[in-house]
């Protein structure tokens, strides 16, 4: 049944144009970066090579292409969670799902594993340019698997947070740009604290995602993520319940 | 199935209730249903039609009361209890941006239709809802009366054992309604139908049992024979061409009441049991009053509606108004 739902939400995102927008406006700003910095590594490969302990091709071109695809995630996916909630409410679609042998669990489970359908699918076409550098030379395979682990945990943290704020509104645009400010908020809220100790840090989504572009996968992260991931699903699926409890 | 037709209890709701806030939308209604049944729920806007409703489909969490849905309790066990009942909103839940067949598909694989059986059951819901050659188009460019239908393609894919239909005829033109209407007896054939309308000849035209309802509670209940016969005492049209006044008309047919109803025509109404209709010809012959028209006034559920709804509001008068009164445009439109 989760995969009935997520298949509808699928086919809804790609009927659309906006996912394809989003894939090719993806795909165009990071080759753009990965471009120019494959062409500065390759202007200043004579120095780094006589250089101990260099920074490699991973190091120059790839992390920073990373950097990129986390912002661009950010701005994005507001965009694609908008309207997994708020739209079908808007449109009194909502009825097919509430009215239907289905538990909220599997509704907004199955909204979920849409969006990380989608975001499997972005980080694999980031990986594929990435690899495409095995043509020429030796890539950090590491580095590059914990670049795309932190970015795909990201993306879905990304994606929980969405959908919960799509729960909470009828409008899309509303989700969407409260999502975009809740993104930003969370990802440079550290620039609020002074003290280096202070436990707005643990809070900084950019902070946890700095540890993977180091290629350091650290299990704190790892849990950062996944309690971010479960807390906004499980405050999804309450919020909709509590629709039909109060509404 | 068919052996115990009329026999069997497909839903049963007990003392359902809604608070919304302080406001009581829903109170204490109570409904049970048999196989083979069209039940019509008939109120004013806001008469708590689509909360119950949304209530015996499982949209909306009751304040109180329980629904089972062929013994399967729906508050304990919402998913089995859900697969059994097929529910077409006031607004039909349709995805503008799918094909029809594309849609049902999805409706069919939501309400457990097993994926050998999808196809069929696809074809079937399209045949009955008259949509065969419409399964290659997008739902958004169907026309209102055709979106209504897949509305109801979606209620019926899995052939449900009830049927819950708020308001299938609005907005439709009159040879859309008379198809829609048809369509639902048909279902009525086999399953339980719930409607909700405001329309009263709907009811009339459709359903087997009907209940009113006004401000959440239930007015009345029972067949919809039992509705006509509800009107209190009967009333005549009566065209005079030279009419007398109004009061000296009354004293004529006495115990029943003349009410004037335009130039050269009254409306006479009387209790039950007694017949003014020899009184008044005798008398306009006596007094040569000229009648030349003489004919009992529609049995209307209409004013029966009217009276019931405004049983508890301000004005008295109103209230205790017989059944000639004349209806609220409102309502009948």
């Amino acid at each position: 049944m989760i995969f009935t739902i997520a298949g509808k939400e699928l086919r809804s995102m790609f009927t659309s144009p906006l996912a394809w927008v989003i894939l090719a406006f993806l795909q165009f700003v990071l080759a753009l970066i990965f471009l120019k910095q494959v062409d500065g590594f390759l202007m200043v490969q004579a120095q780094l090579a006589r250089t101990p302990n260099a920074p490699g091709l991973t190091e120059v071109a790839i992390v920073p292409m990373f950097g990129v695809a986390s912002m661009v995630l950010l701005m994005s996916v507001p965009l694609l969670t908008m309207r997994l909630v708020s739209e079908e409410r808007r449109n009194q679609t909502m009825a097919l799902l509430m009215s239907a042998p289905v538990s909220m669990t599997q509704i907004v489970l199955g909204k979920y594993l849409a969006m990380v359908v989608f975001l499997l699918l972005i980080s694999s076409l980031i990986s594929l340019m990435a690899l495409s550098m095995l043509a020429g030379g030796a890539i950090d395979t590491g580095l590059l698997a914990a670049n795309l682990i932190g970015l795909f945990l990201l993306g879905c943290s990304f994606a929980a947070i969405g959908l919960f704020i799509s729960c909470l509104t009828t409008h899309p645009v509303v989700a969407a740009v409260l999502s975009l400010a809740v993104f930003l908020g969370l990802w440079i809220i550290n620039i609020a604290a002074t003290d280096p100790e202070s436990w707005l840090h643990l809070l900084s989504l950019l902070k946890h995602f700095e540890g993977f572009m180091n290629g350091s996968v650290a299990v704190t992260d790892l849990i950062f993520f996944g309690l971010l991931i479960v807390t906004f699903v499980i405050l999804s699926i309450r919020r909709l319940d509590s629709d039909r409890l109060h509404a | 199935m068919s052996n115990t037709a009329g026999q069997e209890i497909t839903l049963a709701a007990s003392g359902l209730s809604r608070r919304y806030g302080t406001n009581l939308a829903v109170d204490d209604i109570s409904l049970d249903l048999r196989r083979g049944e069209i039940v019509g729920l008939l109120g004013p806007n806001g008469a708590g039609k689509t909360t119950t409703m949304k209530m015996i489909t499982g949209n909306l969490a009751p304040s109180a009361g329980s629904v089972s849905i062929c013994g399967v309790d729906l508050i304990e066990k919402p998913t089995a209890a859900k697969t059994r009942i097929g529910y077409l909103p006031e607004v039909p839940p349709l995805y503008k941006d799918l094909r029809v067949d594309e849609y049902l598909r999805l409706a069919g694989r939501l309400h457990k239709v097993a994926k050998p059986e999808l196809g069929r059951a696809v074809d079937r819901a399209k045949l009955r809802s008259g949509l065969s050659d419409m399964g290659r188009k997008l739902i958004g460019s169907l026309s209102k009366g055709y979106q209504q239908r897949v509305g109801i393609a979606q209620a019926i894919i899995h052939d449900p054992d009830v049927i819950i239909l708020d308001e299938p005829t609005v907005g439709l033109d009159p040879n859309q309604i008379r198809e829609i209407r048809a369509l639902i007896r048909e279902l009525g054939n086999e399953h339980s139908v719930i409607l909700s309308t405001h329309i009263l000849p709907e009811v009339e035209a459709i359903c087997d049992r009907v209940q009113i309802l006004h401000r959440g509670k239930v007015v009345f209940a029972d067949a919809i024979s039992g509705l006509r016969q509800f009107r209190g005492g009967h009333s005549l049209q009566v065209s005079l061409r030279r009419p007398p006044p109004q009061e000296e008309l009354s004293t004529a047919v006495a115990p029943a009441r003349a009410e004037k109803v335009g130039d050269c025509v009254f409306r006479v109404m009387s209790q039950p049991g007694h017949d003014p209709t020899d009184q008044l010809v005798r008398a306009s012959v006596e007094r040569d009053w000229g009648l030349y028209q003489l004919s009992p006034a529609q049995a209307s559920v209409e004013e029966v509606f009217v009276q019931l709804t405004r049983q508890d509001t301000a004005n008295p008068d109103t209230a205790q108004a017989p059944a000639g009164a004349s209806p609220d445009p409102e309502a009948t439109t």
